[in-house]
C-alpha cells in the first residue's frame, strides 16, 4: 500500500503522459516533478535556518567583537520592534492579505501614550494606574484602527494594499494632530522599562517579542482560530462552505496586527525617550513584510510560519549588521537586503499547473 | 437541406494533455452565411475544439481548411486577422476607453500619424447602426450595459470583416431581452454572409437563431444535424451518449435501488429563486432517501443547492427542516442545523490544498473537537484515523497534503469532512464526477449505505444512471425552474432526458406509470398547450 502510494505520488507528468494513447482517463491534476518539489519544500522549511547559521559562522569568524553579549543585544534589541510587527504582519498574510498601516500606527500609539502618563489635564491620582492605562489604551485604539482596516477588506471589499493604505497615508497624520506636531520627550522610568528594562541582563524588549513569537506560533498552531487563518487564506470559497466564519478571521487578524504594532510603537519610544509622530515606525512596514517573506511565508496565503517570521528578521539584521561592521556603507547593505528579499520571493513563487 | 460553401472545414483534429486525451478525431463543418450551433456536457471537448481553432491552442493533428485554404493560426490574434473572431463570455474589452475606441483598439484610423477621431466615431456609429444600435459612441464602455457591451465586441469581429464569429456561450449573462438583441445581431450577421458559431446549453436559443447543430461527446463528434430536423430530445440522448431505443441496462453504479426507507420530510424548498440562474425551484427530501436534481448545464442544479445551503443569499421561496421553517444566512448556519454540502468543483472549492488530510478532514468539525478554541489534537487524530479506515481512504498518513492525494481519494476526504459532522441532510454536487471508475463504485454504494441509515441525501448528476439507480425520486430542472418530479417507478433514462429537454409530448404518451408531475401551475400550462 504504501509503496503504491509513493509511485503514484512520484509518478511526473511525462508519465502519465505516456498513457495517453489509451481512453481518456480521469484528469489527474498536473504536478511539477516530486524531486523539485523536494528541493523546494526543504528551502522553506529550512532554509531560513541554514541561512541563519551561516551568518552566524561567518560573523564568528570574520566580523571583530561578533561573539560579546553586547553585540547580540544590538541586534536583538533592534530587531525586537520589526519582530513583534511581522508577527501581526504574518497572521494578515496568512489570510491572503497585507497590512501596509503598521508603521503608522505604532506613530499613533507612540503619540497617545506620553499624552496619557505626561497629562496635566487629568492627574491621575494613582501614578501606577496612569502607568497602565499609558499601556493599555494606545494598544486598544490601535486596534480599532486595525478593525477599520478589517472592515474596509471585508464589508467594502477593498483589496487589503489599497485598504491598508489609507492608514497608512493618513495614520501619521493623526499621530501628530494627537501631538499637536510636537516632539514629545519624557523621562518616566516605570514607563520606559518596556524598552530600557534589562532583568537577567537580557533586554525587556526581547523577552517580550520571544513572548509574543511563542503566544502566536502556539496560537497558529494549536488553535481553531489559527486554522482558519490559513484555511482562509488557503482556500477562501472551501473555508466559507466549511462554515469558517471568514468574515469574523479576516477581521480578527487585522485587529491584532494593529494592536502588535501599537504594542511595538510602546517599545520604540521607551527606547528613545522620546516620541516624533514623524519618524517612529517609519518604513518598518516593509521589514515586516521582508522578514515575514524571507521567513517562508507564501505571499499568496495560505501556508505561514511565525518562527520563520523571526528567523527571517534576525537574517536581514544580521546581514545588514555584517555588511556595516565590515565598513560597508549603509546604502550597499540596503541593496544587498533588496536582493535578498528577491531571492525568498523566487523560491516561494507559484508552481505552474 | 440548402447547399451552400463550406467556410469552415475541421477534421480528424486530436489534442492531448498530460494524461488526458481531450480530442479524439473531432470535427467541425460550418457553412458560409450559417449560424451553427457547438453543444456537448462538460469536457466533452467545445472550448478546446474552439481553442484551437482560434491559435490559442495547437493541434497534435488533423487538418483545418478556412475559406479555401488550409490554415495554422498561431495567436487569436492572427486568427482575427485572417477572420476569425470570438466573443467570450465575459466581455474582453478596455471598460475605460470609449466604444470606438474598443471597436478599432489596434488599427485605428489615422491622419499624418495622429487619431482621426471623427472618422473613427463615425465608422463607429455606422457599425453599430447596422444593427439597430444608436449609442453615443464617445462614452466609455462601461457606461452600458453587458448585452450592449458585447455588441459592442460583435461590432469589433465585423470592422475586422469577419467571416466566422465564435460566440462562446453569450447569453449566460443576458436576460432576456438583451438575448432577443443578440439574437438580431446575428440574423443581421446571416444576412451578410457572416457565419456564427454559436455554443450554448439552453436548447431554446439554438432552436430560435441557429440554423445546424454540431454535437460533441468524450473529444468526438458523434452528430452533425440540421436543427429543424432532429427533435431536442435526440438532441439531448446523442449529448449524453444514450440510445434512445437502448434497452435499460442496470447494475453499472454502486446504488442498490429500492431499499431505502423514506421516512419524514426533512427539507422542504418552496419556490426558491436566486436571480436569472435560478428561478423557481420545488423540492422536499425525506431522512433515509436519495433525491435526484437533474438538468442540463445552465438548469439551475448546483444553484439550488447553493441556495438552500446558504452559501448564496436567497431572494425568495420557503425552506424548511423538519418542518421548522429555516432561512441559511451563511453555510455555517447550515452546518450548524445539521446539513452537508459536497460542492461539484473540488480544486476551487473543497480542498485547502496545502493543508494535510488530517487537516481538512476535519475543517468543519474544528469548533465540536476543541476546548476554548484549543484544538484537541488526540479527538481530531481518532476522528481522521477512523475516517481514513472506513472510507479506505489511500493516503501514506494523515500529515500527507491533500494535493498530492488522487481525485477520487481527495473526494473520499471531503465526504468524510461532512460525515464526520454525523449530518441529518447531505447536498452532494456531482460527487462522482472527475475520479477513477473504482473510487466511483465506493462512493456510490458509501452514500447508498447513508440513506439506508437514514441519511437524506440530495444528489445532483449528470450521469442518467447514478439517477435512474440511485435515487428514490428525481426532480428535473430546466432554465431555472423545476419541471418534473419522478419517482423510482416511473425512472427511466428517456423520461428524465424528455424532461430535461423540454419534449414532454414525445415520450409521455409510451410511458405506462403516468407522466412526470408538473410541479408549478405555469408548467403545466405549457405542456397541455
Amino acid at each position: 500500500m504504501r509503496e503504491l502510494d509513493k509511485a503514484q505520488v512520484q509518478s511526473p507528468d511525462g508519465a502519465s503522459m505516456g498513457g495517453g494513447g489509451s481512453l481518456p482517463s480521469n484528469p489527474k491534476p498536473t504536478r511539477r516533478p516530486v524531486i523539485s518539489d523536494r528541493v523546494r519544500d526543504f528551502g522553506q522549511t529550512y532554509g531560513a535556518i541554514v541561512a541563519l547559521a551561516l551568518l552566524l559562522l561567518f560573523n564568528a569568524a570574520f566580523t571583530r567583537n561578533f561573539l560579546t553579549s553586547q553585540t547580540l543585544n544590538i541586534n536583538l534589541i533592534q530587531v525586537s520592534t520589526i519582530v513583534i510587527v511581522a508577527t501581526g504582519m504574518t497572521l494578515v498574510i496568512a489570510t491572503g492579505g497585507i497590512d501596509l498601516s503598521v508603521g503608522s500606527l505604532m506613530a499613533i500609539s507612540g503619540a497617545l501614550a506620553p499624552l496619557i502618563f505626561l497629562s496635566k489635564t487629568f492627574p491621575f491620582s494613582d501614578p501606577v494606574l496612569g502607568i497602565i492605562l499609558a499601556f493599555v489604551l494606545p494598544v486598544l485604539a490601535v486596534g480599532v484602527f486595525g478593525f477599520f482596516n478589517g472592515t474596509l477588506v471585508t464589508y467594502f471589499k477593498i483589496q487589503p494594499i489599497i485598504a491598508t493604505l489609507v492608514l497608512y497615508i493618513a495614520g501619521r497624520g493623526i499621530a501628530q494632530v494627537f501631538t499637536n506636531g510636537k516632539l514629545q520627550n519624557f523621562n518616566n522610568p516605570s514607563f520606559q522599562y518596556i524598552g530600557t528594562g534589562r532583568p537577567f541582563e537580557i533586554p525587556f524588549q526581547v523577552i517580550l517579542m520571544v513572548l509574543v513569537v511563542a503566544l502566536f506560533a502556539w496560537v497558529l498552531r494549536k488553535t481553531v482560530f489559527g486554522r482558519y487563518v490559513l484555511a482562509v487564506g488557503g482556500n477562501e470559497e472551501a473555508a466559507r462552505l466549511s462554515g469558517v466564519p471568514v468574515t469574523r478571521v479576516k477581521l480578527a487578524v487585522y485587529v491584532i496586527s494593529g494592536m502588535l504594532a501599537g504594542l511595538a510603537g510602546l517599545v520604540a519610544i521607551a527606547r528613545n525617550s522620546s516620541s516624533d509622530a514623524n519618524l517612529v515606525g517609519l518604513g518598518l512596514e516593509l521589514d515586516a513584510i521582508a522578514a515575514v517573506a524571507v521567513g517562508g511565508t507564501a505571499l499568496t496565503g495560505g501556508r505561514a510560519t511565525i518562527v520563520g517570521t523571526l528567523l527571517g528578521a534576525l537574517i536581514i539584521q544580521l546581514i545588514r549588521y555584517t555588511l556595516v561592521a565590515n565598513q560597508i556603507p549603509d546604502s550597499a547593505a540596503q541593496v544587498v537586503k533588496a536582493a535578498i528579499i528577491v531571492a525568498a520571493v523566487y523560491i516561494q513563487r507559484p508552481r505552474q499547473g | 437541406m440548402e447547399e451552400t460553401r463550406p467556410l469552415l472545414i475541421m477534421e480528424g483534429i486530436t489534442k492531448t494533455f498530460p494524461g488526458v486525451l481531450a480530442l479524439r478525431g473531432a470535427s467541425l463543418q460550418v457553412s458560409q452565411g450559417e449560424v451553427h450551433a457547438l453543444i456537448g456536457q462538460n469536457g466533452a471537448g467545445k472550448s478546446t475544439m474552439i481553442k484551437i481553432l482560434t491559435g490559442a491552442y495547437r493541434r497534435d493533428g488533423g487538418s483545418i481548411t478556412f475559406d479555401a485554404h488550409p490554415v495554422d493560426f498561431h495567436s487569436p490574434h492572427q486568427a482575427q486577422l485572417n477572420g476569425v473572431s470570438t466573443i467570450y463570455q465575459e466581455v474582453n474589452l478596455v471598460p475605460y476607453r470609449s466604444v470606438s475606441e474598443n471597436i478599432f483598439m489596434g488599427r485605428e484610423p489615422r491622419r499624418w500619424g495622429f487619431l482621426n477621431w471623427n472618422q473613427m466615431h463615425r465608422q463607429a456609429r455606422e457599425i453599430l447602426q447596422r444593427f439597430d444600435i444608436e449609442i453615443d459612441v464617445t462614452q466609455p464602455l462601461l457606461t452600458y450595459n453587458v448585452a450592449i457591451q458585447q455588441m459592442v465586441a460583435v461590432a469589433r469581429a465585423v470592422s475586422f470583416k469577419s467571416k466566422l464569429v465564435i460566440m462562446d456561450e453569450p447569453t449566460s449573462s443576458l436576460d432576456e431581452r438583451e438575448v432577443a438583441t443578440l439574437f438580431r445581431v446575428i440574423r443581421q450577421l446571416k444576412s451578410e454572409g457572416v457565419s456564427v458559431l454559436f455554443v450554448s446549453h439552453r436548447l431554446d436559443e439554438l432552436y430560435a437563431v441557429c440554423d445546424r447543430v454540431t454535437i460533441m461527446r468524450d473529444g468526438q463528434t458523434v452528430g452533425d444535424h440540421t436543427l429543424s430536423e432532429i427533435s431536442k430530445l435526440e438532441l439531448v440522448a446523442r449529448m449524453l451518449g444514450k440510445d434512445l431505443n437502448e434497452v435499460q441496462r442496470s447494475g453499472v453504479t454502486g446504488f442498490t435501488p429500492g431499499t431505502h426507507h423514506p421516512g419524514d420530510p426533512l427539507l422542504q424548498a418552496q419556490g426558491i429563486r436566486n436571480g436569472y440562474k435560478l428561478q423557481q425551484a420545488d423540492l422536499e427530501v425525506r431522512a433515509g432517501e436519495i433525491v435526484g436534481l437533474a438538468g442540463l448545464l445552465g438548469s439551475g442544479r448546483t444553484e439550488v443547492a447553493r441556495a438552500i445551503f446558504g452559501a448564496d443569499r436567497l431572494e425568495a421561496g420557503e425552506v424548511s427542516l423538519g418542518a421548522r421553517p429555516v432561512r441559511f444566512k451563511s453555510p455555517k448556519d447550515a452546518i450548524r442545523a445539521g446539513l452537508g454540502f459536497c460542492s461539484e468543483d473540488r480544486k476551487a472549492e473543497g480542498v485547502i490544498p496545502f493543508m494535510s488530510v488530517r487537516e481538512n478532514l476535519t475543517l468543519a468539525l474544528l469548533p465540536t473537537l476543541s476546548r476554548l478554541g484549543v484544538v484537541d489534537h488526540k479527538r481530531q487524530q481518532a476522528v481522521v484515523e477512523r475516517f481514513v479506515r472506513e472510507l479506505d481512504i489511500k493516503t501514506s498518513g494523515p500529515e500527507q497534503k491533500i494535493r498530492e492525494l488522487s481525485g477520487g481519494n481527495q473526494q473520499k476526504v471531503l465526504l468524510a469532512r461532512w460525515l464526520c459532522l454525523n449530518p441529518r441532510l447531505l447536498l452532494l454536487d456531482e460527487p462522482t464526477r472527475g475520479i477513477d471508475v473504482g473510487a466511483k463504485g465506493e462512493i456510490q454504494r458509501l452514500i447508498n449505505e447513508l440513506a439506508e441509515e437514514g441519511l437524506g441525501v440530495l444528489m445532483i448528476s449528470s450521469e442518467l444512471e447514478e439517477l435512474t439507480e440511485g435515487c428514490d425520486r428525481v426532480v428535473v430542472l430546466r432554465d431555472g425552474r423545476s419541471v418534473a418530479q419522478l419517482y423510482h417507478a416511473d425512472l427511466n433514462q428517456s423520461i428524465i432526458m424528455a424532461a430535461m429537454a423540454q419534449d414532454t409530448a414525445e415520450v409521455l404518451p409510451q410511458t405506462a406509470s403516468g407522466p412526470p408531475t408538473p410541479l408549478t401551475s405555469q408548467e403545466q400550462d405549457t405542456s397541455h398547450a
